[in-house]
């Protein structure tokens, strides 16, 4: 049975709801003179967010395949970070960042070239000739960087992107979710056809090589 | 699990990303199936090498520069808002008026108290606001706080029964009110016991109940006589957090069930209380 609040106690609660207000307050008030001078905003931005340059280069890189639209993306997202920072109150202050890397260089890609985005794939060019590598030789080639990343460059924007977020920044399906903004169920799937074509990928350039 | 099931599986499980229950029992299947196993082995190294050996872009120094002055640039070009500093001219112009323009100085210290009138009314409307989200932020945070901490520290319950009629009256007597406490163990929710605990600076009832492998808090403390009903669904750090508020009680759920399982809870929840 639910019962009721009893009633010598009724007062009691109401001190006790006075109260945190008070102590919330301060709180609030502490957050907004953190920020309050642009320089010490300014300084806990860099504080938080230069230590993640490398993480947003190498996902911008990979993504635009071009350094030097790589450098005016990043660049570009880390003066959209410091202007929306107020917002960041979160804890993730690298999921955040690249979330924001992700969307610029989208941003970029959509007006460079539209075909790159989605997850056509050629099957002239990987439909035929690799049947007869093997895992094992794939795994012999697998120290190749150049070749691995030709392979990964052929790739689709979603792809390419699901591989750096995971192999290279090691980062958790849930982060990744948040980031390529994709619901977490799949993440999964995703990776995991990603993978299938980065395999079939360096498969066709080994079996051309031979 | 069949062959295919497993295949599908397959990434998350290399991965580490799969709950528990679900890893071992591919765990099994690879146990017992060869073949699925060879797959996996092969997959796993062949993924694991072409990671490890994927070209990392570090970022040149001179983007670092770059954008460090972008950033300094930024704040240049900002539009000052700093109140204190444009009250301080107004103060010193108004000081050195006496000698120049006499009529100056009344007229700037009323637009000074102008302002100064102004960005309190701003501020008092404007605090209240504020303060909502950062309050429920906070209240969030110790939610999840005293969640974990009742997993980690192998402190769940301080009275440990499935009795609803053993852990309502030992709750009773330990705080100023008296949570209904139901026990939904038909319905696939057990009680496991009670707890108290302290959030939002005062103490609370903690109901734990248990989801197959996963536990549920289930916070109880009296309502504000004004509050309203209402239901609220967040997502913090991969917890799932829903509060309610009926009549007498605030009531918060933490847990790390799926959103679905938790809104069933809630609703088998207050069914039952309506019975009793």
């Amino acid at each position: 049975m639910a019962l009721l609040l009893k009633e010598e106690h009724a007062s009691e609660t109401e001190d006790f709801e006075s109260d945190p207000k008070i102590v919330k307050f301060v709180v609030v008030k502490k957050r907004e003179e953190q920020h309050h001078s642009p320089k010490g905003e300014l300084t806990s931005f860099e504080a938080l967010m230069l230590p993640h340059l490398d993480a947003a280069h190498n996902l911008a890189r990979w993504l635009l395949r071009n350094e030097q639209d790589a450098q005016d993306v990043v660049q570009e997202a880390y003066l959209r970070a410091f202007k929306s920072f107020a917002g960041f109150h979160g804890s993730n202050g690298r999921a955040w960042l690249l979330t924001i890397v992700r969307n610029t260089s989208y941003t970029l890609l959509k007006k460079n070239r539209a075909v790159d985005l989605t997850t056509t794939f050629d099957e002239e060019i990987h439909g035929s000739g690799h049947e007869s590598v093997s895992p094992a030789t794939i795994l012999e080639h697998s120290e190749d960087a150049e070749l691995i990343r030709e392979a990964m460059d052929e790739l689709p924007a979603e792809f390419r992107e699901i591989l750096a977020l995971r192999h290279q920044e090691g980062l958790s399906y849930k982060e990744i979710a948040d980031i390529a903004q994709i619901p977490p169920g799949t993440v999964m799937s995703r990776l995991a056809r990603a993978r299938a074509k980065l395999k079939e990928c360096l498969a066709a350039r080994i079996g051309k090589e031979k | 699990m069949n062959c295919e099931e497993a295949t599908k599986l397959m990434d998350g499980y290399l991965d580490g990303e799969l709950d528990p229950i679900t890893s071992q029992t591919i765990e099994q299947h690879l146990r017992e199936c060869h073949k699925c196993d060879q797959a996996y082995k092969t997959h796993g190294s062949l993924i694991r090498a072409i990671g490890n050996a994927t070209p990392y872009y570090k970022a040149p120094a001179e983007l670092r520069e770059r954008i460090q002055s972008s950033l300094r640039e930024e704040i240049a070009e900002r539009p000052t808002r700093n109140v204190a500093r444009d009250a301080r001219s107004l103060f010193l112009r108004g000081q050195r008026g006496p000698r120049t323009v006499p009529s100056e100085i009344p007229w700037n210290w009323l637009s000074l108290a102008a302002a100064i009138i102004f960005a309190a009314i701003i501020a008092l409307n404007l605090v209240p606001r504020l303060q909502r989200p950062g309050a429920d932020q906070l209240l969030g945070t110790q939610l999840i706080a005293s969640h974990v901490r009742s997993l980690m520290a192998n402190h769940l319950t301080d009275v440990a029964s499935s009795d609803q009629h053993t852990v309502k009256p030992w709750l009773d007597a330990k705080l100023d009110f008296a949570p209904a406490v139901v026990d939904l163990a038909s319905e696939g929710f057990p009680l496991v016991g009670g707890r108290l605990d302290y959030l939002d600076n005062r103490p609370v009832a903690a109901l734990v109940y248990q989801r197959r492998k996963h536990f549920i808090n289930l916070f109880v403390w009296p309502a504000e006589p004004d509050a309203t009903r209402s239901t609220k669904a967040l997502t913090r750090q991969g917890y799932q957090l829903l509060h309610w508020v009926d009549s007498d009680f605030n009531y918060w759920a933490v847990s790390d069930v799926n959103d679905k399982d938790l809104q069933a809870f809630k609703q088998l929840f207050e069914e039952q209380i309506a019975h009793h």
